[in-house]
C-alpha cells in the first residue's frame, strides 16, 4: 500500500477498489462471481474455514480461477444458519454449508449458473423464484448503518473499506471542520452511547474537549469488552468492519484533542483481535494512523489492549484501571473521565457500535441520522437475538421498532410452537419484558420505564419452559461471580441476594424472604459504587414485578410452574395414560418406580432423583413433570 | 495460610525465560504494561506460576503481591497448569437457557473434577466460560480450538472419546 | 468558598472540600470505615453515603466534592437505613466473636453497629472462616474479622511503598493476603505494624506477649528490668481517655512499678548512648573516608527494608544497635556485672511504640552477653492492656521517676521518638565536638523537625558543609534512596524511620480511629510532647548525661572503642524478597 496523503490519492484507491467490490455492492455482472463466506465467530465455529478450503480446491479443479473470488467477510447476522455463503452478483444465499455440498455448488452454480436449490436458505426459495437475501423477512425490516459493511467487504483489506467511502469522513473532518464543528454535528445527530446507559456522545466529547484546559495529554478509548452474556454485536462490527471503528476513533481524537487511542477488546474474541491488528497495521501503512494524517498537523496512534476475563471491565472507570495495568476495579465518580480518565488524563470512552455510527453521521449529516428513530433515541440499534427464537443472530433496526417486530417478524418467532414468555434485554443489568409490553417501541427511555434497559443490545427470548426465578438466579450468579469485590453492597449484597433466590428455588423461602429480597434490591441500587452494582438487582426486580405469581408459587405452593427448579419438581405417572409396560421402572437408575404389569405404575418420590429418564422413555406420554 | 503454589513442579526452560525477559524488557516502560506482559507470559508458559510472576515482579520493580492481585482478578489468568485438552463450556445466557448447565455438570461427573481443575493425568482441564459469541450454536463447548455446538448431554461421551 | 445546604441549613465551605469535610465544618460527623485521608480515598465501604439532591443514587461523602448550591442530607431515613443495611451485610460476613476480641471497646465497626441499632443476624449465608496467619514474629492476620476496607493495603502499599499484602481474587472471594497466600513471615514484610494501626477491626493485631512478661515477674528467681521507649509516653495516656498529646511519663513509670518490675528504666538513656556511638561513628566516617552518607539504624523496620529492598545501602547503615538493643546489651553486661548478677537471671523487657522490635530482638548479632539483649518486647498497646488487666487505675497514679542508674536522660534522648529527632540529637553532639567542644554551639536544629516526609538541610560546621536528610515512612525513604542512586542528590548523613512521623506514630502505639486520624495530625501532637520534655531538660546533649559519662569511664572507655563495638554494634546482611 502506498501512503495516502491527499484526497486524490484516497479517491484513486477508492476508484480502483470500487471495481473490485462492484459485483457485491451493486450486483454488477462482469462475468466474475464473488463468493462471500462468513468468517465471523459463529460461522467459524461451525466450520466456515473448511468451506473456504474446499471451495479453493474445487475452483481449481473446475478451472474457475480468475472467474470466482472467494471473500472471507465478517458476520452476516444469521448465525444460526452458519456456515453461510452468498454468491454475487445474484445474491443467492446458501446456509448450513458442509464441505460435501461444495463440489455440487461449484460445478452447477459457479460454473454453469444454476443455483443448487436444496442448499439454499429455505426462505429464499419460493417455487422457481430465488429471492435475494435482502428480500427475506430477516433482512427486509432491518436498516443497517453500524453493520453496513459487515458481510459485504473483506475486513482484512483496507481498500475495500475505502471503496465504501472509508476514511472520507476523517478527511472531511481534518480538512474542513473545526473541533467544535465535529462535536456539534455529533450532538445534533442525537447519537447516544450504544454501550448501555445512553449518554449523548456529542456531550461526552464536548466535556472532554472543554473541561480541562491545557491538558498535556488526552486519550480516546474504545470499549470493546463486550461482556453481556448473549451480546455479540460489537464483536461482529470489529470482525466485519474494523476500520469503521478506527476511523471514528481518529475523528474523536481530533474533536477532543487527543493523539493516542486505546481499544480494549475481550481476549475471548480472537478473530476480532486479529482483524483489528491487521486493520491498524494497514491504516498505519497508509498513513491514515500515525503522524500528520492527510498532511495536516493531526497525529493519532492506536494501541490494542486485551481484556482478561472480567465483566466489570466494561464499566468505564474499571476499563481504564485495567488498561493502567491494575485490578479492574471501578473508582468513584466524580472525577469523571472527561476530567480525569486514563492515566489521570481527560479521556473519552465510547463503545464499538457508537463509533461505528460516527463516520456515517459525518458524511451524511446530523439530520440524516436524526431522521431515524424516536424523539429521544436517534438512529438504529443492533440487537443480538438469542434464546428461544428461530433466527438467532444480529439485527439492526431503527430505534422505535417494537419488540414484537423484532421477535416475531425478523426473528421468526419462537420455535416448537411454544409460547413467548419474556424477552431479556440489557444482560445482567437489564430486566425481563413480559408479553404485555411487546408493542412498546424500543428506545432507551421506554426500556428503563418498564424496568429494563437497552444495555449493549443482547435480546434473549424466553418461552414457557423458562422459569423466571431461575433466570433471575442465573443472572445473580453471574453478577456474584463477576463482582469486583470492592464495595460492600455488591460484594456481600449480591451474594446474599443469590442465596435468597437459591432458597426460593429450593422451596425453602418464606413470604418475608421475598420482602427482604426486594428491599435488598433497592438498597443495592442506591448504594453500590458503580453502574454494574447499581443495576445488578434489575433482573430480580423486573421478574418480581412481572412474574410475581411465579415467585409466590415457589414460596407458597413449593412449585415451579415452568418445571425447571429441580427441588420443586415431582415426576408423576398419569394413571389413565399408563399402560403398565414397566419400561420406566427398568430404566429408572434408582429403582424408584414400581407396579404390576398392565396396571398403572407408581413413582416413590422419596427415591426419585428427577433425572427424567423415565419421561423420555415412556412411549405413551404418561409421565409428566408436576 | 495455605500457600497456593501449584502442586505441579515448575518445568520452565531457559528459552522460555529468555523470551519472557525480553518481552518484559521491551514493554516494561509502556504505560500499563503489566496486563500485556502477563498475557504474553501465559502464552509462553501456559500458566502463571510463582516462578514466572516473581520474574515479572522483579523485572518490573513492583511487588509480587501486586502481580498476584492482578492475576487472581482476571478469569483468564491461571496459576495452575491447564490440561492437554482444555474444555470450556459456555454458560452465557443463550447457552444456559438451552441447557449448557447440564452439560457442564455431566462433564464434571465424567471427568471426576470440578470446574477450574485438571485431571490427575494432566489430560483434561475443565472450565466454565462466559459467552464466546457463538450463540447461534447454543449450547456450545470448546476443546482447545475445536468448537462443538447444538449439544445435548448425550454428546458428552462422544466428544470425550475423540480425545482419548 | 462555596455555598451548600446540609440538612436544610446553609453553610459556606472551602472549595474543593469533600462532603465529608464540608460536613465536619458544619459540625456533623459522617461515619467512615474505608476512608483514610490521602492514602485510601476509594469510596468502597459505602458507610459514608449521603443523599445529594438530584443525584441518581446515594453518594460516598468521603470522595464526593461539594459544589455551589449543593443540597446534602446526611441523616435522611434512606441514608440511615442504607448505612444500617451496609453494617448488617458486613456482619453477615464477619466473625462476630466480639466479646473477647482484641479490639473490644476500640473497634470502629462495633461502635457503628451500636450507633445504628443493627440486627446482627439480619442476613445469613456463607461466612467463611479463613485460617489465621500467625507466622510473623510481630503480628497475626485474622481475615475472618476483615471487612475489606483496604486501609492496611494502603498503609503497606502507599505509605510504606512495600505492598506485601493486597487484595487477591475478586467478588465475594476477595481477600487481603500476600501473594499466593504465602505466610507473612515468608514475605518481605518489614514488621512496621502500620497495617495494624490502620485496621478498624480486630483483623490485624500484634502478637500479645504480655503473659510472658507477667510470668517473668512472677518468677522469684528472675530480676525483671523494663525500659520504655521515648514515644511510649507520648501515646500511652490515650488508652485511658486522655487527649492526644498528653505526656504520660510519670504515670507510666508508676504503673510499671505497680506491675511488679524490679527496675523501671528508660530507653531515653540508651538513646543518649546511641548518640555517643553514632555521632562518633559519623565523625569517623567523615574524617577517615568511610562510606557516606551514613544512615541511621535505630528503626528495625527501616533496617529490614534496607536489607530487603536496597541491600546496596547496607554499607551506609550505621553499625550501631538500636537504643532498645543497646539498653538490653548494657543491662546484661555492665549492669549485671555491677550488680554481680548472672545475666541469665535478668529478664530484660522493653515497651516499644513499635511492632518491628518484636522481630528485632531475635535478629542475629543482638546478644552481647551471648544471650538475647532483650528477652521480651511489648508494644504501647500491650502495656495499656496489662495496666487495665492488672487493675491499675492509671489516671489516679502519682507521677514517679525512673530508677537509677539507667533511667537518667538528656533532651537529646527523648526526641528520638519523633522524625528528625535522632538527626537533631546527633547534630547536637557532633557539632559540639566539631566546634572544639564549644558549649555555646547550637542546640536547636529546627529544620529537621516537623512531619513532612522528607526534610533536607545543610549546616556549615567548622567551615565544612554537612548535608543531611531526614525521611520517615518507607515510601519516602524509597524516594530518597532512589534519588541518591540516580545521582540526583548527595548527603552526608541521613536519618530514616520506617513509620511516617517517626516512632510517635509507630505500629505499636495506641490506635486512634480513622475519624480522628483523618482530622487530627496525631504525629505532630505526640511529637510535641517529646519536644516539650526536651525543652525542660537541664541537659540537652547526650554527652552531658552523667550516667553516660560514668558508663564510658567504668566500662566502654571511648565511644566506638573495641568494647563498645562488641556490645553496642551489630551487622547486616542482604535478604531475599521471598522465601
Amino acid at each position: 500500500m502506498n501512503v495516502i496523503k491527499t484526497i486524490d490519492e484516497l479517491n484513486a484507491v477508492k476508484a480502483a477498489a470500487a471495481e473490485v467490490v462492484a459485483t457485491r455492492v451493486e450486483g454488477k455482472d462482469n462475468g466474475v462471481k464473488d463468493v462471500l463466506v462468513c468468517g465471523g465467530t459463529g460461522c467459524t465455529s461451525s466450520g466456515s474455514m473448511k468451506i473456504i478450503e474446499k471451495l479453493q480446491e474445487e475452483i481449481k479443479k473446475n478451472g474457475l480461477e480468475g472467474k470466482v473470488n472467494i471473500i472471507k467477510t465478517g458476520c452476516f447476522g444469521l448465525c444460526a444458519l452458519g456456515p453461510i455463503m452468498i454468491v454475487y452478483p445474484e445474491g443467492t444465499f446458501y446456509s448450513k454449508m458442509e464441505p460435501d455440498h461444495i463440489p455440487e455448488i461449484v460445478e452447477q452454480h459457479l460454473k454453469n449458473g444454476q443455483p443448487v436449490k436444496k442448499y439454499l436458505y429455505a426462505e429464499t426459495v419460493d417455487g422457481d423464484v430465488i429471492k435475494s437475501l435482502n428480500d427475506t423477512a430477516f433482512y427486509a425490516k432491518q436498516h443497517r448503518v453500524a453493520l453496513r459493511n459487515c458481510g459485504l467487504i473483506s475486513p482484512e483489506h483496507i481498500e475495500e473499506y475505502i471503496a465504501r467511502d472509508g476514511y472520507q469522513a476523517l478527511y472531511k473532518v481534518l480538512t474542513s471542520m473545526s473541533q467544535d464543528d465535529v462535536i456539534n454535528t455529533v450532538l445534533a445527530s442525537g447519537l447516544r452511547g450504544r454501550g448501555g446507559a445512553g449518554f449523548p456522545t456529542g456531550k461526552k466529547w464536548q466535556l472532554a474537549k472543554d473541561l480541562v484546559k491545557d491538558a498535556d495529554q488526552k486519550y480516546v478509548c474504545c470499549n470493546a469488552d463486550e461482556g453481556d452474556p448473549g451480546a455479540f454485536m460489537d464483536r461482529s462490527v470489529l470482525e466485519g468492519d474494523p476500520h469503521a471503528v478506527i476511523e471514528a476513533m481518529a475523528i474523536a481524537g481530533y474533536a477532543i484533542g487527543a493523539n493516542q487511542g486505546y481499544i480494549y477488546v475481550r481476549a475471548e474474541y480472537p478473530i476480532a483481535v486479529e482483524r483489528l491488528k491487521i486493520a491498524i497495521a494497514q491504516a498505519e501503512e497508509c498513513g491514515l494512523l500515525g503522524d500528520n494524517i492527510f498532511g495536516t498537523n493531526f497525529s493519532f496512534r492506536l494501541g490494542l489492549r486485551l481484556g482478561a476475563g472480567a465483566f466489570v471491565c466494561g464499566e468505564e472507570t474499571a476499563l481504564m484501571t485495567s488498561i493502567e495495568g491494575n485490578r479492574g476495579e471501578p473508582r468513584p465518580r466524580p472525577p469523571f473521565p472527561a476530567v480525569k480518565g486514563l492515566f489521570g488524563k481527560p479521556t473519552v470512552l465510547n463503545n464499538v457500535e457508537t463509533y461505528a455510527n460516527i463516520c456515517q453521521i459525518i458524511l451524511n449529516g446530523a439530520d440524516w441520522f436524526a431522521s431515524m428513530g424516536t424523539e429521544k433515541s436517534k438512529g438504529t440499534k443492533v440487537f443480538a437475538l438469542g434464546g428461544k427464537i428461530h433466527n438467532t443472530g444480529l439485527v439492526e433496526v431503527p430505534m422505535g421498532t417494537t419488540l414484537r417486530t423484532v421477535i416475531e417478524e425478523i426473528g421468526g418467532g419462537i420455535p416448537n410452537g411454544k409460547k413467548f414468555k419474556a424477552a431479556q434485554t440489557g444482560g445482567p443489568s437489564g430486566g425481563c419484558i413480559p408479553p404485555e409490553h411487546l408493542d412498546i417501541p424500543i428506545d432507551y427511555d421506554n426500556l428503563i420505564a418498564i424496568g429494563s434497559m437497552m444495555g449493549s443490545g443482547g435480546l434473549i427470548v424466553m418461552d414457557e419452559d423458562n422459569c423466571m426465578v431461575d433466570i433471575a438466579k442465573f443472572f445473580l450468579e453471574f453478577t456474584v461471580d463477576e463482582s469486583c469485590g470492592k464495595c460492600t453492597p455488591c460484594r456481600i449484597g449480591t451474594k446474599r441476594m443469590y442465596e435468597m433466590l437459591d432458597k426460593i428455588t429450593k422451596g425453602k423461602a418464606t413470604m418475608e424472604d421475598l420482602d427482604k429480597l426486594e428491599k435488598l434490591c433497592y438498597y443495592i441500587k442506591d448504594n453500590a459504587l458503580c453502574g454494574l452494582g447499581q443495576t445488578a438487582p434489575n433482573p430480580v426486580l423486573s421478574t418480581m414485578r412481572y412474574f410475581r405469581d411465579e415467585y409466590i408459587a415457589h414460596v407458597k405452593d413449593k412449585k415451579c410452574p415452568a418445571g425447571v427448579c429441580k427441588d420443586l419438581l415431582q415426576i408423576q405417572i398419569v394413571p389413565e395414560k399408563c399402560k403398565g409396560c414397566s419400561l420406566c421402572s427398568k430404566k429408572c437408575p434408582v429403582g424408584a418406580i414400581s407396579g404390576e404389569i398392565k396396571s398403572p405404575f407408581h413413582i416413590d418420590q422419596s427415591k426419585c432423583i428427577k433425572c427424567g429418564v423415565c419421561m423420555s422413555n415412556c412411549k405413551f406420554g404418561a409421565i409428566v413433570k408436576a | 495460610m495455605a500457600f497456593k503454589k501449584s502442586a505441579v513442579p515448575f518445568a520452565g526452560t531457559p528459552e522460555q525465560e529468555e523470551k519472557l525477559r525480553k518481552i518484559i524488557a521491551d514493554h516494561k516502560d509502556d504505560p500499563g504494561a503489566l496486563m500485556p506482559i502477563l498475557q504474553q507470559a501465559q502464552e509462553i508458559y501456559g500458566y502463571l506460576p510463582i516462578e514466572v510472576q516473581t520474574i515479572i515482579a522483579e523485572e518490573m520493580d513492583i511487588s509480587l503481591e501486586k502481580v498476584y492481585g492482578v492475576v487472581t482478578f482476571y478469569a483468564q489468568f491461571s496459576i495452575n497448569p491447564k490440561g492437554k485438552y482444555k474444555i470450556s463450556v459456555c454458560l452465557g445466557t443463550a447457552c444456559y437457557v438451552k441447557g449448557s448447565g447440564d452439560i457442564y455438570n455431566k462433564l464434571q461427573e465424567k471427568l471426576g473434577i470440578a470446574g477450574g481443575e485438571i485431571t490427575p493425568d494432566g489430560k483434561f482441564s475443565l472450565d466454565a466460560c462466559r459467552c464466546i459469541g457463538a450463540c447461534g450454536l447454543a449450547p456450545v463447548l470448546t476443546v482447545n480450538e475445536d468448537v462443538y455446538g447444538r449439544l445435548t448431554v448425550d454428546d458428552v461421551d462422544k466428544i470425550l472419546e475423540k480425545y482419548n | 468558598m462555596v455555598n451548600i445546604k446540609i440538612n436544610g441549613a446553609e453553610y459556606a465551605v472551602p472549595e474543593g472540600s469533600t462532603i465529608l469535610e464540608a460536613a465536619r465544618y458544619a459540625g456533623i460527623k459522617i461515619p467512615t470505615l474505608c476512608y483514610l485521608k490521602e492514602i485510601n480515598a476509594i469510596g468502597a465501604c459505602r458507610i459514608c453515603v449521603v443523599e445529594v439532591k438530584g443525584a441518581r443514587s446515594l453518594v460516598a461523602a468521603c470522595v464526593y466534592p461539594v459544589n455551589n448550591g449543593m443540597e446534602i442530607f446526611t441523616n435522611s431515613p434512606k441514608v440511615i437505613e442504607s448505612r444500617k443495611t451496609t453494617l448488617e451485610l458486613i456482619l453477615s460476613n464477619h466473625n462476630k466473636s466480639c466479646l473477647s476480641c482484641t479490639r473490644g471497646g476500640n473497634c470502629e465497626l462495633n461502635e457503628l453497629c451500636v450507633e445504628y441499632d443493627v440486627d446482627i443476624n439480619k442476613y445469613e449465608g456463607e461466612n467463611p472462616v479463613p485460617e489465621i496467619d500467625y507466622s510473623a514474629a510481630h503480628m497475626y492476620r485474622d481475615n475472618s474479622k476483615c471487612i475489606l476496607c483496604r486501609r492496611c493495603v494502603a498503609a503497606c502499599g502507599v505509605t510504606q511503598g512495600i505492598g506485601v499484602i493486597g487484595a487477591n481474587e475478586r467478588g465475594f472471594a476477595t481477600q487481603i493476603a500476600s501473594a499466593f497466600d504465602m505466610d507473612l513471615a515468608d514475605t518481605a514484610c518489614v514488621s512496621c505494624g502500620q497495617c495494624i494501626v490502620a485496621c478498624p477491626t480486630g483483623a490485624l493485631a500484634e502478637k500479645d506477649d504480655t503473659q510472658k512478661v507477667m510470668d517473668a515477674i512472677a518468677d522469684p528467681t528472675k530480676m525483671v528490668v523494663v525500659q520504655a521507649a521515648p514515644a511510649v509516653r507520648a501515646s500511652l495516656a490515650e488508652a485511658f481517655g486522655n487527649p492526644i498529646g498528653t505526656n504520660a511519663e510519670g504515670k507510666m513509670i508508676a504503673a510499671m512499678r505497680r506491675l511488679g518490675f524490679d527496675k523501671v528504666f528508660d530507653t531515653n538513656f540508651s538513646a543518649d548512648l546511641t548518640i555517643m556511638e553514632e555521632a562518633h561513628e559519623f565523625l569517623n566516617r567523615v574524617q577517615n573516608g568511610g562510606t557516606l552518607p551514613m544512615i541511621t539504624s535505630c528503626s528495625p523496620g527501616w533496617v529490614r527494608y534496607c536489607e530487603n529492598y536496597f541491600p546496596e545501602f547496607i554499607p551506609n547503615l550505621s553499625t550501631c544497635k538500636s537504643p532498645q538493643q543497646m539498653f538490653g546489651a548494657v543491662v546484661k553486661t555492665y549492669y549485671a556485672q555491677k550488680l554481680g548478677k548472672n545475666p541469665e537471671d535478668i529478664v530484660s523487657v522493653s515497651v516499644m511504640p513499635c511492632t518491628a522490635k518484636k522481630y528485632e530482638v531475635s535478629r542475629d548479632g543482638q546478644a552481647a552477653a551471648g544471650i538475647p539483649d532483650v528477652d521480651i518486647t511489648i508494644t504501647t498497646r500491650e502495656l495499656a492492656h496489662l495496666i487495665k488487666k492488672e487493675g491499675i487505675m492509671f489516671n489516679e497514679l502519682p507521677e514517679e521517676q525512673c530508677d537509677s542508674p539507667l533511667g537518667g536522660y538528656t533532651g537529646a534522648g527523648v526526641i528520638f521518638g519523633a522524625t528528625g529527632g535522632v538527626m537533631e540529637a546527633a547534630l547536637r553532639t557532633a557539632v559540639w565536638k566539631l566546634t572544639g567542644e564549644d558549649n555555646n554551639a547550637p542546640i536547636d536544629f529546627k529544620e529537621v523537625r516537623g512531619t513532612e516526609g522528607i526534610k533536607e538541610a545543610t549546616y556549615n560546621v567548622a567551615g565544612k558543609d554537612v548535608k543531611i536528610a531526614v525521611a520517615s515512612g518507607l515510601a519516602n525513604a524509597k524516594k530518597l534512596l532512589k534519588s541518591i542512586k540516580a545521582g540526583e542528590a548527595q548527603y552526608d548523613f541521613i536519618e530514616i524511620m520506617a513509620c511516617p512521623g517517626g516512632c510517635v506514630n509507630g505500629g505499636g502505639q495506641i490506635i486512634q480511629p480513622a475519624s480522628v486520624r483523618n482530622f487530627t495530625d496525631i504525629r505532630a501532637k505526640r511529637a510535641e510532647v517529646l519536644y516539650k520534655i526536651d525543652e525542660n531538660c537541664a541537659q540537652r546533649r547526650s554527652h552531658e548525661n552523667p550516667v553516660i559519662q560514668t558508663l564510658y569511664k567504668e566500662f566502654f572507655g571511648e565511644p566506638n572503642s573495641h568494647k563498645a563495638h562488641e556490645v553496642l554494634h551489630t551487622n547486616y546482611s542482604a535478604k531475599k524478597l521471598y522465601k
